[in-house]
């Protein structure tokens, strides 16, 4: 199996979709160009600009073409530069993509993918490193999808271009360079199924994208103190796989969640609730999370390492879970 | 007005103005009732732009609406029936009650959808003919919205996508006047919103919009243009909704005076003495044509009210594909 980065691996997605199947179009700014981090570079040459399309900078009309276009028979994939200017794009998404099709009785099906990259690396700022997925997983009629690694990543992607459904595609730019194997071909991972990234006895660890690479981290460091941890990759967070989640649970007794989006009203309140409804009398200590402050992400190198959680509070979070069943 | 119609061809026009008139009337009566629910906003006093542009379409041409489209969607060729029950909220409707008066899809007929949002489905319609121009089988997309939605960002870089990659729409805009309860001229100094199809190089018209064959004649060079590969089209019709806002809005912020005006120049009635002036129609048929389609429209109304109200189970399906 070839090792690719996760970004080579996104590139490797796009083009076999779009080499199997010709009503795959790409649309978004600088596409055509390979983008900003040269994701979809080489594809305007494979398959020409009719299908590799660039865009103005017009996210919310963007958008909307590319809803139009899938209820034409077109099966469209729109990339959105950083996930904080989805917010330009929301009406359209939120309003026609996710609702058309119970909207229109199943008339309509909107076989959409937006590409989205997000999170915080290289001091960006407030405007280019947010995390909105669980905005995103709040809407019905929308599939999210957060993948940690290039498998999963072109495996996920594949499988969102031949969903019936918009399913939004977060990329964490800070995965961008990261390697692994990639099964070469046909390599689907099926959309709503979450994946145990390590196996362990004593707690849980439930991480998305970025973060789980510091969850195994903090696992492996915690191991050789004799602390078994048990990591999961959601995947998707909706539909939002809770059945591996809560038989972890029910093994471990324990649940800490990580995810980089602030704290409040993030995905890993909905994933407490749903696994205190399922697992509540398995539970030997409280669900606890840890993920960024409620604030915007801040500017400067200092700030932002003190917003972004790592491995230390990872551990820091996993000693105090364990010790709170001595009291 | 045009003359070169054969007049016998122009008849089937009257009758679906009428057929959308009666629609509307027995909609806003079904409301008044408690019959229907929800929020309506009608057409009535706009037919003669939703007949005079889709007179010109075909059915595999692709339509999109607003919040006030019943017409359009009729225009286009929807069922009357499941048209009237989907308003109802009833299962037979098109949605099977879940779309309602302002969702409205008819996809038999090439009414692909209406929106909530005002000005939302324009980059739809681009979307669409972004595909046909793919599929290189000469279809179109048309999309009407309001004046009101001529100052949205949507409506802006939409005329700007389709005129850069010269896309077959039509946009079509019913310039009522009034955007919800004010005035167009409290909104923009720049009332005639054409002009904006000119800032971005899209050849267009403003015409007087209850003229049914008026608005024909420019939709008819506006989708010869489309069809043949040489872009965007862009024709606004002036006209007026002789009700409120949405049923129920009393339209205190319209004097009675400018509302009279509007009835003077009532597009049925207009293009009922041109068709008399042509010695098209008789008086007898003019009254067929209302009868016929008065009855059509409460036998619609019995189908919607005699069919069943969608299943409990039916809040959570169809959320996904």
């Amino acid at each position: 199996m070839p090792e690719q980065s996760f970004l080579e691996a996104i590139r490797t997605g796009l083009h076999e979709e779009m080499s199997h199947d010709p009503s795959v179009y790409l649309f978004g700014e600088d596409v055509a160009l390979g983008g900003p981090f040269g994701v979809t570079a080489g594809l305007a040459e494979a398959f020409g600009k009719n299908r590799v399309v660039n865009t103005p900078i017009s996210e919310g009309t963007v958008m909307g073409v590319a809803i139009g276009a899938a209820t034409a028979g077109l099966r469209p994939v729109v990339e959105i530069m950083f996930i904080d200017f989805i917010t330009l794009a929301m009406d359209q998404l939120v309003n026609h993509a996710a609702k058309l099709h119970y909207m229109s009785g199943g008339q309509l099906k909107i076989p959409l993918t937006v590409r989205v990259q997000c999170g915080i690396s290289g001091n960006m700022g407030a405007h280019h490193s947010q995390s909105l997925e669980s905005w995103l997983a709040h809407v019905p009629g929308l599939k999210v999808v957060m993948p940690s690694n290039p498998a999963d990543a072109k495996g996920l992607l594949k499988a969102a271009i031949r969903d019936d459904n918009p399913v939004v595609f977060i990329e964490h730019r800070g995965l961008y360079w990261t390697r692994g194997q990639v099964p070469e071909g046909e390599y689907l991972v099926p959309i709503g199924k979450a994946a145990v990234a390590r196996e362990g006895e004593d707690l849980t660890i439930v991480a998305t994208a970025k973060m789980l690479l510091a969850a195994l981290e903090a696992a492996a460091e915690l191991s050789s103190n004799g602390i078994s941890v048990e990591v999961i990759d959601p995947r998707t967070l909706s539909p939002l796989d809770v059945e591996t989640i809560v038989t972890s649970v029910k093994k471990t007794s324990r649940l800490i969640i990580v995810h980089e989006a602030v704290e409040k009203d993030g995905i890993g309140a909905e994933i407490a609730t749903q696994v205190q409804q399922e697992a509540f009398y398995y539970l030997d200590s409280p669900i606890v999370r840890v993920a960024a402050p409620f604030a915007p992400v801040p500017a400067s190198p200092a700030l932002e390492k003190c917003f972004v959680p790592g491995k230390t509070e990872i551990i820091r979070a996993v000693q105090r879970a364990l010790n709170r069943l001595g009291e | 007005m045009a003359t070169r119609e054969n007049p016998t061809e122009l008849v089937p026009l009257l009758r679906t103005m009428w057929l959308i008139r009666a629609f509307e009337e027995k909609v806003s009566a079904l409301y008044a009732m408690r019959e229907i629910r929800g929020l309506l906003h009608l057409g009535i006093g706009q037919e003669a732009v939703a007949v005079g542009i889709c007179s010109l379409l075909r059915t595999d041409d692709y339509v999109f609406g607003g919040h006030r489209s019943h017409g359009h969607a009729i225009a286009k060729g929807a069922d009357i029936n499941r048209l009237m029950a989907e308003i109802a909220g009833r299962a037979t409707g098109y949605c099977a009650g879940k779309g309602g008066s302002m969702h409205i899809v008819a996809l038999d007929a090439g009414f692909v959808t209406a929106t909530g949002v005002v000005g939302g489905t324009i980059p739809l319609a681009l979307g669409a003919a972004f595909a046909a121009k793919e599929k290189n089988k000469g279809q179109v997309a048309v999309v009407f919205f309001g004046d009101g939605a001529g100052q949205a960002g949507a409506f802006h870089e939409s005329l700007n996508i389709a005129s850069l990659w010269r896309l077959p729409v039509i946009f079509v805009c019913e310039n009522n006047g009034y955007a919800e309860f004010t005035p167009l001229s409290s909104h923009t100094l720049v009332e005639r919103l054409a002009r904006h199809a000119q800032t971005y190089k899209i050849p267009s018209t403003t015409v007087d919009g209850n003229d049914l064959l008026e608005v024909r004649d420019a939709m008819a060079k506006a989708a010869q243009h489309a069809r043949t590969g040489k872009g965007p089209a862009f024709v606004e019709c002036l006209t007026h909704r002789l009700r409120g806002h949405y049923e129920g809005d009393s339209a205190k912020y319209r004097e009675l005076s400018e509302l009279a005006e509007w009835k003077e120049k009532d597009p049925i009635a207009r293009f009922t003495r041109e068709l008399k002036r042509r010695k098209a129609i008789s008086d007898k048929d003019i009254a067929a044509v209302e009868n016929e389609t008065r009855n059509l429209i409460e036998e619609a109304a019995q189908f919607a009210l005699a069919s069943p109200w969608p299943a409990p189970d039916e809040v959570a399906s169809q959320v996904t594909a």
